[in-house]
């Protein structure tokens, strides 16, 4: 049987996991406890718990948390099996310390009917790494002309609809689709993007694309598109959600909107708060820094970090894009976008944004747990007792360097080989079960 | 270097500061690699002008001249180059070639490579393709221009021409007028005429320039005057009419004139003595009036005239890096 608080994992035993560091942000709690987990649920936090009769996960010295969940992903299942399945997916979310990823609808066939639905939900069931919740599209096949049967999806497992990949260019469908999806309370993902003003674009436009001589693609095209969309919002009242926001302009107009009450949000990914435009040129034209929306100039990165501590962003997310590298190795202009980022983005945060003072500790566990679980109104994002035990154990020491090969992902298309870290994920739990990899 | 002696003899390529195996654009080289370069061009510019045309320098040698883009100019300078050199030459065009096949172009230059070359000259319609050759296959690589980003051995013609006319570059006031945007002419140029000294002024539609260009160290104009004021060198760009197609960037021919056609009346702004440039092939009446054009100030034609000589060196600077016995 289906359920619609997507593929649980129960386990009948007790277990503690023994003297960690608790971070959980939807109870401000960042102390050392153990945590005490009954029936795949999480039972009790506190000091010295009886563990007689449960098994015991020592987790001294590492930090625990609330399951993280990206809620950008995506799996290629099905119709891509080469780049990425549901099955390699889950390994790839499990690797990199996420307890559960919500997937985009991109596949082929597209993801805007039940069956596509189920199919995900069948193999994640299968592949009991990490919790699976398919987005489902917003328009019959991507089109952008007619509604997909988005109740039809909700009921059978999808917790949010989006066309990402393309924009919902039209103004007209964007506001049939904020007024009907609030039917299934379910919020609309948006990819803004003015497909005009992009063109030929495959990189920022700014003084990198100017040298390269490479088609930019200006941070207007996503500016004009959530100007639009916020205004679309207020209108409708419906969900909004920015994907991938990647500009300083349209941040600053999310913090507006926040600020006059609107239900609006946004999630920003780990590239576009590392690098800059110019890493292409650095690169010199690696298709691993082509991705949509693109790197963008210094001074949108620097907005996009004071939105993390702001309050601003919702969301981290990775937009895990696997691409397989015979698309990839390829010159710069006919790469297709994205990048890899479930086995990179928690120790990338650590290291980059955690350790040099950017961002503490529990504003990033906030912005990949609890914020990710409140936009898609999931069951995670907290260790509230009678929340799934779904945890993730941090040690904040370990060190890494990033090796492609060494991924679960099937592709291994990122701009991060090579990149020593500090920080890492070191496991998961879900529904109270260590998973193994 | 003496009139000949080093074409007919075997240089050494520790006398050289060269020691590039490739040359992708100008904006990493010195201004004492440029300095090389156009210096060396002198020597070969003599070969032009002998009655039998050419030297034994590259005897033995493949060079490959692949144009995926539609090219006359640029490649038959190429070509007459390496006559002149006496390399064996190949010449392989993007219609009709495997890539229109479906092959990627890192399969058709894996392939390219097993028929081992020593240079391979090549024309993409996108940025970035020689350097990912150059990383890819062992033959030096010759950018002869890359989508919007490079023509280096345009730039070092241009330069090679201005010398001639002005004895130097340092302290020049350039202006580079048309088609910004879409313009590795006009790319290559700057990094050159800026890193030797001269002071560029680009001028064009607004609809034309690409954003945040003074970062490259110029100053950008909006008016033909403007620019050409007080200019030793103008250089006209070729507006790319076909560009037109894909949404037009100004509404017709005689209103883009109006605004930056060179007439013999706005160049009276210039210096008396400046020259005008075109790199080619020209538009006459759309960017530049043929008056102009084939007027007493044009060193057009010398440009192409140089652009043989500059190749020869590029090719034979690059042969001599890879430790052939040249």
């Amino acid at each position: 049987m289906k359920r619609a608080d997507g593929n649980r994992q129960v386990c009948d035993t007790k277990r503690i996991v023994r003297g960690g560091r608790v971070i959980d942000p939807s109870q401000d709690l960042d102390r050392v406890l153990d945590v005490a987990i009954e029936d795949g649920k999480v039972a009790e936090l506190g000091e010295n718990l009886d563990a007689a009769g449960a098994e015991v996960t020592d987790a001294a010295g590492l930090v625990v948390t609330p399951g993280l969940i990206d809620i950008h992903v995506h799996l290629r299942e099905p119709g891509f099996e080469y780049k990425e399945t549901v099955a390699s997916g889950v390994r790839s979310a499990a690797a990199g310390g996420f307890t559960a990823v919500a997937c985009m609808a991109n596949t082929l066939p597209v993801h805007d009917h039940r069956a596509v639905t189920e199919l995900i939900m069948t193999e994640a069931d299968r592949h009991p790494f990490a919790r699976v919740y398919p987005i489902g599209a917003i328009t019959r096949g991507l089109g952008g002309e007619d509604l997909a049967e988005i109740g039809d999806m909700v009921a059978a497992g999808a917790v949010a609809i989006s066309d990402d990949g393309l924009p919902v260019s039209s103004a007209a469908m964007m506001r049939r689709a904020l007024l009907y999806a609030q039917h299934y309370d379910v919020p609309v993902i948006q990819h803004a993007e003015d497909l005009d003003l992009t063109a030929d674009g495959v990189m920022h436009e700014g003084e990198w694309s100017t040298r390269l001589g490479l088609p930019g693609i200006p941070a207007l095209a996503e500016d004009v598109m959530v100007a639009r969309d916020l205004l679309l919002s207020a209108d409708t009242g419906g969900r909004y959600h920015v994907a991938h926001l990647s500009t300083g302009r349209s941040l600053a107009m999310v913090r507006e909107a926040k600020r006059r009450g609107l239900s609006v949000t946004c999630e920003v990914s780990p590239h576009h708060l590392l690098l800059t435009d110019r890493e292409v040129a650095d690169s010199t034209f690696s298709t691993a820094t082509k991705m949509k929306p693109p790197l963008r100039s210094s001074a949108d990165v620097e907005a996009l970090v004071e939105g993390l501590t702001d309050g601003t962003v919702d969301v981290i997310a990775s937009d895990h894009a696997p691409h397989h590298p015979d698309e990839k190795d390829v010159q710069f202009s006919v790469a297709p976008f994205g990048i890899l980022g479930l086995e990179t983005t928690v120790s990338l945060c650590l290291d980059r944004l955690v350790r040099p003072g950017i961002l503490d500790l529990a504003a990033l566990v906030r912005l990949l747990s609890t914020g990710p679980a409140r936009v898609l109104g999931l069951p995670g994002g907290s260790l509230e007792p009678g929340r799934p035990a779904d945890l993730t154990l941090i040690d904040l020491e370990r060190e890494v360097t990033v090796r492609s090969e060494d991924f679960h992902s099937r592709s291994c298309n990122t701009p991060f080989d090579g990149w020593q870290l500090t920080g890492a994920a070191v496991g998961t739990l879900l529904g109270g079960q260590p998973v193994t990899l | 270097m003496s009139d000949t002696a080093p074409l007919r003899e075997t240089p050494d390529a520790a006398d050289t500061a060269w020691t590039r195996k490739h040359l992708l654009g100008i904006a990493d080289l010195s201004p004492s690699e440029i300095e090389l370069i156009l210096d060396t061009a002198e020597s070969f510019r003599e070969v032009g002008e002998r009655p039998i045309k050419k030297v034994p320098t590259l005897r033995g040698k493949t060079v490959m001249n692949l144009f995926f883009e539609p090219s006359t100019r640029t490649r038959s300078s190429f070509e007459l180059a390496e006559k002149r050199l006496s390399a064996d030459s190949l010449n392989f065009s993007g219609s009709g070639s495997a890539l229109s096949k479906g092959e990627t172009l890192i399969d058709t230059a894996r392939n390219l490579e097993a028929m081992a070359p020593d240079l391979v000259v090549i024309r993409h319609q996108h940025p970035g393709v020689p350097h990912l050759l150059a990383e890819r296959i062992d033959a030096g690589i010759i950018n002869a221009g890359d989508g919007a980003h490079e023509h280096p051995t345009q730039a070092l013609l241009d330069a090679f021409t201005i010398r001639q006319h002005k004895g130097g570059l340092e302290g020049l006031e350039v202006a580079i007028v048309g088609d910004i945007e879409h313009s590795r002419v006009v790319r290559s140029n700057i990094h050159l005429l800026t890193k030797m000294g001269a002071r560029v002024t680009v001028a064009g539609l607004r609809t034309m320039m690409p954003v945040e260009v003074e970062k490259m160290g110029v100053r950008a104009a909006y008016d033909l005057g403007e620019a050409t004021r007080g200019a030793d060198v103008v250089m006209m760009l070729r507006v790319q009419l076909e560009r037109q197609a894909g949404g037009s960037l100004f509404p017709s021919v005689r209103e883009y004139f109006r605004l930056f056609g060179l007439s013999p009346e706005r160049l009276k702004r210039a210096k008396e003595d400046a020259i005008v440039m075109h790199p080619g092939p020209m538009n006459r009446g759309t960017e530049i009036s043929s008056l102009v054009a084939d007027g007493t100030r044009s060193v057009i034609l010398e440009q192409v005239a140089n652009g043989v000589a500059v190749r020869m060196a590029v090719l034979y600077l690059l042969m001599a890096a890879r430790g052939a016995a040249v």
